[in-house]
């Protein structure tokens, strides 16, 4: 029996795609799980990675306060940057990723051979989460959530500088801007580069409270929640970050007159824009445009690429073009499609 | 066309209509006079013709971008609109460019007739060297219409405040068959000039849809009704011994309706009539579908003329004795109208006047209503008595009241992406109905498309459906399991041959998700052939 058992270990691949997520049987741990399992390593704090209900979840140590914030008491280790731990013989161990505060990628070893699971990621340093370190191994398994040659990003010092001298005609033409963001990660992204100068930030209920959970690691400008006591003269001229949730919901009426602006990547697209009747789009993103996804691969010198969610099919047959041996696997993960399409936070 | 290219930007990047007017005001106060001319030609549909094909421009594209063919396509399919994509996928340059927007016009006007070599030059060289947003404006006025969301009545307003000429004036002035390559913004805007109006067409008043019960509308004896006919509108001039006509898409269709020549020398000279083309198949109106047969055809042969020809349903007269009459009430205009029928009619095969009613009360209105699927109506039309004929879409004066559409409970089959606004939905459906085939197994047989018709909320979930329950791709169509049930709507339906079903429904659209209904629910097309007429 343990012959047979230790037989099949050697043929399996280290990582395996099953019901539950990224599964490593060796050491009996998954990755990013969408199911309840006993053992996750998670990569970052956004709902699609760090969901609810396993037994013991291990994560980098500035994602702890995070996730803790968002699925309560739960049983969590922090660990270190590129720090091994060892399960069953397994060895695990976490590197920056550059997409949120918090966020890693997962390198796992065994006997010689290199694993690793990106999670999110950005190549591009935005001042806030660790930047972005690329890991040699034998199979990288990837996100690519803008896979497609249309996606090219502006530096955020540029986008950031229009944003900021949006702002400033907004408040000389009497309007209050409205900026979208996810709650964790972007919200913060955008805060840190705010010019407070221009005046004051002011903030929804769900991104004041994520912010408080960080503030503690990293030091951000001011900001000011926005409670039913605040008035609405305060309010004209500011900026109010809020998640895209809020957009066409009641409790947004309050800023009259505004006008809205949303920092994603899929504002490259006019459509995705007008899409969501959005006055103003900010192509700013927490994910690789397609240059940063091709030269990070490249840089891992991995020869097996595994894709996961985004334009995954076009992506993987570009590589296999390219001469990886590339493919997909399906899994529950949404990338910055679950920033913009979907209503997962509460409004408060 | 820096300038012209941030006013572009400007236009896109706001939902609201006072920041569009303002930034066209402004543009149209500083930009110089050639490059006013060519964007007024431009926000009103008329580009110059395209100079290249869309697909050499993809090819080149493809080559500039340094990647396969396959993977543009995709990305094209997923941006939902060429130029953008074009300019997405092409490394970004810093420089920007000095020519103004009247030198790019002039030199796409002279690349038409260029070789392909210097046409592909030209492009990849200015997709190099040009900006992303004035690249996107560049392959904009290369591939086709700008959808801005800039109407020709919003530059109009915008015209009139940087000229302050009457914005009824200008719309006058604006219609017509005028070419930017050979007026100038003196000639078309500034200048008074009468032999210009030989051809030019009164803008169209045009009927909002009627909203709650048509009682609220007041007194009864105000209102005249009349049949709404299913044709194209249309307005015709005979001016100077010459007849013109003019579609409701400003187009001049005149060679496309011989049958109406006849009316020169028999409609006096310096008559404009508003009324609507039918088609007239053995002495009968038919359908659009009918119709349709004749729209598309620049030529018409005499086969087609004796099989369908068409007669105009005339229900205005807007200039009568050389004169504008618009301002006087519709009741006047009518008994012009009727006294000129009187005289002309017996001459003229191919004119009829739609017949104006009256009612003593609502119900009796709403009777006659129900009997226009007998008359070849589409509903009922509400004007006021004492109105005027205004310019566009005005509330108030005239009403129409369609019948209630045809409907059919139909499986979704086939969807395929959106453009522009919803190039990253699919939200363009085909729908199917049960059929028996000759082995008396029953299959889903397609008979229409539609577009509209679902709230984006309930487009995000049947685009989410979509995406989980693909069974096959077909470039930007995707094939999914038949399991969603929709109620679609139609004006009207015909047997038609160019069809797999056999029938033709018109302006079919989504009424609501039948979300309580099973694919096994959904209706036959034996049902839908039971609606025909």
């Amino acid at each position: 029996m343990y012959n047979f058992l230790s037989l099949n270990m050697a043929t399996q691949p280290l990582l395996v795609f099953n019901e539950n997520g990224i599964y490593c049987q060796l050491a009996d741990v998954y990755l990013d799980p969408w199911k309840p399992v006993k053992k996750a390593v998670i990569t970052h704090g956004h709902a699609d990675h760090s969901r609810w209900g396993h037994q013991a979840y291990i994560t980098h140590h500035t994602n702890v306060p995070i996730i803790k914030h968002r699925l309560g008491d739960i049983n969590v280790t922090g660990k270190e940057w590129g720090k091994t731990f060892i399960i069953n013989g397994v060895s695990f161990s976490l590197h920056p990723a550059g997409h949120i505060i918090g966020s890693s990628q997962v390198r796992v070893a065994y006997k010689g051979e290199v694993w690793v699971f990106s999670g999110d990621y950005k190549t591009e340093d935005d001042g806030v989460a660790v930047p972005y370190e690329p890991i040699k191994c034998d199979t990288f398994i990837t996100e690519c959530t803008f896979g497609l040659p249309a996606f090219k990003w502006t530096s955020q010092v540029e986008v950031m500088n229009n944003i900021n001298t949006w702002w400033a005609e907004n408040k000389a033409d009497g309007n209050t801007s409205v900026l979208f963001g996810y709650s964790l990660g972007k919200a913060q992204r955008l805060l840190k580069h705010l010019d407070p100068n221009i005046g004051k930030i002011y903030t929804h209920g769900a991104i004041e409270n994520m912010t408080n959970v960080i503030r503690p690691a990293m030091s951000f400008p001011e900001t000011t929640l926005i409670t039913r006591d605040t008035k609405k003269e305060d309010l004209k001229g500011s900026m109010v970050l809020a998640p895209p949730s809020t957009h066409g919901s009641p409790w947004i009426r309050k800023m009259v007159p505004y006008v809205t602006g949303s920092a994603s990547g899929w504002m490259a697209f006019r459509g995705a824009r007008r899409r969501r009747a959005i006055d103003k789009g900010f192509v700013l993103s927490d994910h690789c445009d397609w240059d940063g996804l091709l030269e990070s691969i490249s840089a891992t010198g991995a020869q097996k690429v595994i894709c996961t969610h985004g334009y995954t099919d076009i992506f993987s047959r570009y590589l296999r073009e390219k001469g990886y041996d590339a493919r997909t696997e399906k899994t529950q993960y949404e990338g910055e499609l679950a920033e913009m399409e979907t209503n997962t936070e509460v409004t408060t | 066309m820096k300038k012209f290219a941030a006013l572009i930007k400007t236009l896109d990047s706001t939902n609201k209509t006072n920041t569009k007017v303002a930034a066209l005001a402004s543009y149209f106060s500083e930009a110089s006079d050639t490059d006013k001319v060519w964007t007024i030609a431009i926000l009103s549909h008329r580009r110059p013709p395209r100079p290249v094909n869309t697909t050499l421009m993809r090819e080149w594209a493809t080559e500039s971008a340094t990647i396969p063919l396959w993977l543009f396509e995709e990305s094209y399919h997923i941006v939902g609109d060429l130029a953008e994509t074009i300019s997405l996928v092409i490394p970004t340059s810093e420089q920007g460019t000095e020519k103004s927007l009247t030198t790019f016009l002039e030199e796409m006007l002279a690349l038409k007739k260029k070789s392909e070599t210097e046409k592909k030059a030209y492009l990849q060289h200015n997709w190099k060297s040009l900006g992303y947003y004035e690249r996107f404006v560049f392959n904009k006025l290369m591939t086709g219409g700008f959808r801005i969301g800039v109407s020709q009545k919003l530059m109009t307003r915008a015209l009139s405040k940087a000229t302050n000429i009457d914005e009824d004036i200008l719309a006058y002035k604006l219609m017509g068959n005028w070419k930017p390559q050979t007026t100038t913004f003196q000639q078309l805007i500034l200048e008074e000039n009468p032999s210009d109006y030989l051809s030019k067409p009164y803008p169209f008043y045009l009927a909002y849809a009627i909203e709650g019960e048509a009682n609220e509308l007041g007194d009864i004896s105000e209102w005249s009704a009349e049949h709404k006919w299913d044709g194209i509108r249309a307005q015709v001039l005979v001016r100077s011994g010459e007849l013109f006509i003019w579609s409701r898409g400003e187009e001049l269709v005149t060679d496309k309706y011989p049958e109406f020549s006849s009316f020169v020398g028999i409609i006096p000279d310096g008559t404009v009539l508003d009324g609507e083309i039918l088609p007239f198949p053995d002495g009968k109106i038919g359908t659009f579908n009918d119709l349709q047969t004749r729209i598309g055809r620049k030529t018409v042969s005499n086969a087609l003329l004796q099989k369908t020809p068409v007669i105009l349903k005339a229900y205005d007269l807007l200039e009568w004795d050389n004169m504008d009459i618009r301002t006087s009430s519709f009741e006047e205009r009518r008994l012009l109208l009727e006294t000129l029928f009187q005289k002309i009619s017996p001459q003229l095969n191919h004119l009829q006047l739609s017949e104006t009613m009256s009612f003593d009360t609502w119900e009796a209105l709403a009777h006659e209503r129900e009997r226009s699927r007998e008359v070849k109506s589409e509903g009922l039309m509400l004007k006021r008595k004492d109105s005027p004929y205004l310019v566009g879409r005005k509330k108030g004066d005239w009403w129409k009241w369609k019948v209630d559409p045809l409907t059919i409970d139909a499986v979704l089959t086939y969807a395929m992406r959106g453009h522009g606004r919803r190039s990253n939905l699919f939200t363009d459906y085909t729908f199917a109905l049960w059929d028996t085939d000759e082995h008396g197994e029953k299959k889903l047989v397609t008979f229409a498309k539609a577009y509209s018709g679902l709230t984006d909320a309930e487009f995000r979930k049947v685009d989410h459906f979509i995406k989980n329950h693909t069974l096959e791709r077909f470039g930007p169509v995707r094939s999914v399991t038949p399991e969603l049930v929709f109620e679609i709507a139609f004006e009207g339906i015909a047997p038609s041959k160019r069809h797999k079903s056999g029938v033709a429904t018109r302006f079919p659209r989504i009424l609501r998700w039948r979300q309580d209904k099973k694919i096994d629910e959904a209706n036959s097309l034996d049902d839908l052939k039971e609606l025909i007429p």
